[in-house]
């Protein structure tokens, strides 16, 4: 008799007791502890299933039934990489560092491969992460190999600095699990740029644990671009201390399914948080975005406007959670969330939750879902603008209406780029 | 030369146009009168082509072409125009885009070869000057914040760039300035001249002092009850529409 591979999170768990002497600082106590840890939380809870409420309307069915193994040993040699947006880059392929491909010389604080530098990571990882709490960081934590490990020291501007991962198609499903650290000193400043790129079955599901210290600034932009067979799943936890401030923009436009999660905790007087993004779906494809945020603290303030583009039958996903404890007075939250549906049987779930304790606060959100406007579009015809491109004029402008918060010239640029690569995708299958 | 033979169209099963005869030479200008309600703003719709308004009999052609069969961009194409009596803003496109993804959609449309970057701004701006428009208004969205004067010159300005042989300006006079009207009316009538035809729909004679037509028809409930010429309108802001009503 022979036995099927396990699938699913049965599957992930042989892999990690057959792995766990060998995965990175294997040797270490500490880490060993984190690792069994997170591995008793994934057997106990497995993959969320709907019935989860904040995976009401995200089904990883899929993801749970396949069998993905792990990449391959470190591919060698020239590797297509993307156009660089910064001259600053850490790159990962199949979620390894690759120092030879990396370009961080001359930096002014500690960007280094994680795997390699683990006791310097020990009081950081899984700081923050929460792997009782969401079955993908527990997974992380369990099987992580690698990732990028950013340390800015008390003053200092960090510039810009691009975080690249690419995922290569070895001709089988494979899955791997970053672990990003990100520290900021107090008033340190960093642009991170984050380009996901990849093809072939694959599960790209990244943890990254940022901490924002007292008035510094981190503009984190994500662009998830992988191919329309990749799973990508990425959790995200945040914690900014007193006038610091976080800014995410995400762009998820290619991935078969994107499951954009933010855990951002407001723990000091006037914190911010900024959270936006555009999510695009086309056939087949879904997106979610699930957003947390937690106002601790008195005087923050807290910014979400993100934006949905679906077309054929696609889904989209907006989960956005604002809870203001009662010490946290002043605070003011907005929240937005506008979708378009670009045709009959594309659908979007949209669930804003507030939680508030606190009784001087100011909270406000609203969503908007509808079509293309039909009197803009006869407007643009009248004037001899063809149907087709009529509609990517619109499609254009709503989308660009999001990134126009974004102050930091490369970034937006980078952003509108991947806005209009979808798009123009898109005219060219329709 | 435009010319439609009774031309009725409904909208939501409700018929709004019950019959239209009107010929509008080419080089000529004509003005549309009628009370609120009357049909002018649909008729306008009905011969841009905007989706939900369904023509139940009637033909409409344009230098002999039928254009009721095509798409609105064919129409413009064509060579017809409509300013808008409510301009639509478009937030995120802006207007220099939108201009010139116009123009060079028209162009092409038209066989004529399209204009690069540099060629369109010098034509806009040269445009814009003899309309008075401040060079900003390229940078802003399409409409978006301009005021109702403002929006009414940039349908003008549409006008005077996509150069069509036959325009309907829906209103156009309607919250404009006494320098503003002066403004645009010399807009339209620079661009008078054998190949041009316009339809003027307005409530008030004011504008038909400025812009001369040669005939001025009256509209109501959904037919032309009366045409004339110029002296027309001025009788009929001496006199309104009960007169015409009693009369036809
Ligand atoms: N969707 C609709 N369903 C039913 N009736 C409509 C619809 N749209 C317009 N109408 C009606 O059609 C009639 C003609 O409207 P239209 O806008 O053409 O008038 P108008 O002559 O331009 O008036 P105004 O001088 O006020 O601009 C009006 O009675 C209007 O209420
Ligand atoms: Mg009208």
């Amino acid at each position: 008799m022979t036995t099927a591979a396990p699938t699913g999170a049965a599957g992930f768990l042989a892999r990690y007791e057959g792995l766990k002497d060998h995965l990175p600082g294997a040797r270490k106590p500490w880490l060993n502890t984190l690792r069994a840890d997170a591995a008793v939380h994934f057997a106990a809870r497995g993959f969320p299933t709907r019935r989860v409420e904040q995976w009401k309307y995200t089904d990883l069915g899929v993801v749970a039934q396949a069998h993905f193994a792990e990449p391959l040993t470190m591919v060698e040699g020239a590797l297509a990489l993307p156009v660089p947006n910064a001259p600053h880059r850490a790159v990962f392929v199949d979620g390894r560092f690759r120092e030879d491909l990396s370009t961080l010389d001359g930096l002014a604080y500690r960007a280094l491969g994680l795997a390699q530098n683990l006791n310097e990571a020990e009081p950081y990882l899984g700081a923050l992460a929460k792997p009782e709490r969401e079955p993908l960081a527990a997974l992380n934590t369990m099987l992580f190999e690698d990732g990028l490990f950013i340390d800015i020291p008390e003053g200092v501007d960090g510039g810009l600095l691009e975080l690249v991962s690419i995922a290569l198609d070895p001709g089988r499903p494979f899955a791997f699990h970053p672990r990003h650290l990100v520290r900021l000193g107090a008033g340190a400043t960093l642009t991170l740029i984050e380009t996901a790129t990849g093809r072939g079955q694959c599960l790209h599901n990244p943890v990254f644990e940022i901490e924002v210290a007292e008035g510094a600034t981190l503009t984190h932009g994500r662009l998830l671009q992988e191919e329309a067979t990749v799973f990508h799943l990425s959790t995200i936890y945040a914690t900014i201390a007193a006038a610091g401030t976080y800014d995410n923009f995400t762009v998820a436009a290619g991935p078969r399914l994107t499951r954009n999660e933010i855990h951002a905790a407001l723990t000091g007087p006037k914190a911010a948080c900024h959270m936006n993004g555009a999510q695009m779906a086309a056939d087949g494809q879904h997106v979610d975005t699930t957003t947390s945020l937690d106002h601790a603290a008195p005087d923050c303030a807290s910014r979400q406007t993100y934006k949905t583009v679906l077309t054929g039958r696609s889904r989209g996903v907006f989960q956005g959670k604002i809870l203001v404890r009662r010490e946290a007075q002043k605070t003011d939250g907005y929240q937005m969330n506008q979708a378009l549906l670009l045709s009959e049987e594309a659908e979007i779930d949209s669930k804003p939750q507030l939680e508030i304790y606190a009784d001087d606060v100011k909270c406000s959100h609203g969503a908007t879902v509808g079509a293309l406007d039909a009197d803009s579009l006869f407007y643009l015809r009248t004037r001899g603008i063809p149907e087709s491109q009529a509609k990517a004029m619109l499609v254009e402008a709503f989308l660009h209406e999001a990134v126009e918060t974004v102050t930091d010239e490369t970034l937006r640029g980078a952003l509108t780029r991947a806005l209009d690569a979808w798009w123009s995708r898109q005219a060219a299958v329709a | 030369m435009l010319r439609i033979e009774g031309l009725t169209a409904e909208i939501d099963g409700k018929e709004i146009l019950k019959g239209i005869d009107l010929e509008v030479p080419t080089g000529e200008v004509h003005a549309i009168m009628g009370p609120n309600g009357s049909g002018k703003s649909t008729l306008s719709y009905v011969l841009s082509g905007r989706e939900g308004y369904e023509v139940t009999a009637g033909t409409a052609t344009l230098n002999g072409v039928d254009i009721l069969a095509m798409e609105p961009e064919e129409r413009a194409a064509a060579g017809l125009f409509l300013a808008f009596q409510y301009p639509v803003e478009l937030p995120g496109v802006g207007n220099a885009t939108f201009l010139r993804t116009a123009l060079n959609a028209v162009r092409k449309g038209r066989g004529e070869s399209e204009l690069d970057a540099m060629q369109f701004l010098k034509l806009a701006r040269q445009r814009m000057t003899a309309l008075s428009m401040p060079e900003d208004m390229l940078k802003r969205g399409v409409n978006v914040g301009f005021s109702g004067g403002e929006k009414k010159r940039n349908e003008i300005l549409q006008m005077a760039l996509l150069q069509p042989s036959m325009a309907i300006l829906d209103e156009t006079d309607s919250g404009l300035d006494i320098d503003a009207l002066k403004i645009v009316s010399d807009g339209v009538n620079a661009m008078r001249g054998p190949n041009f035809s316009a339809l003027v729909i307005t409530h008030y004679q004011r504008l038909l002092d400025y812009i001369v037509p040669d005939r001025v028809h009256v509209l109501m409930a959904g037919r032309i009850v009366k045409s004339g010429g110029p002296e027309l309108a001025k009788e009929l802001e001496a006199q309104g529409y009960a007169s015409v009503q009693a009369a036809a």
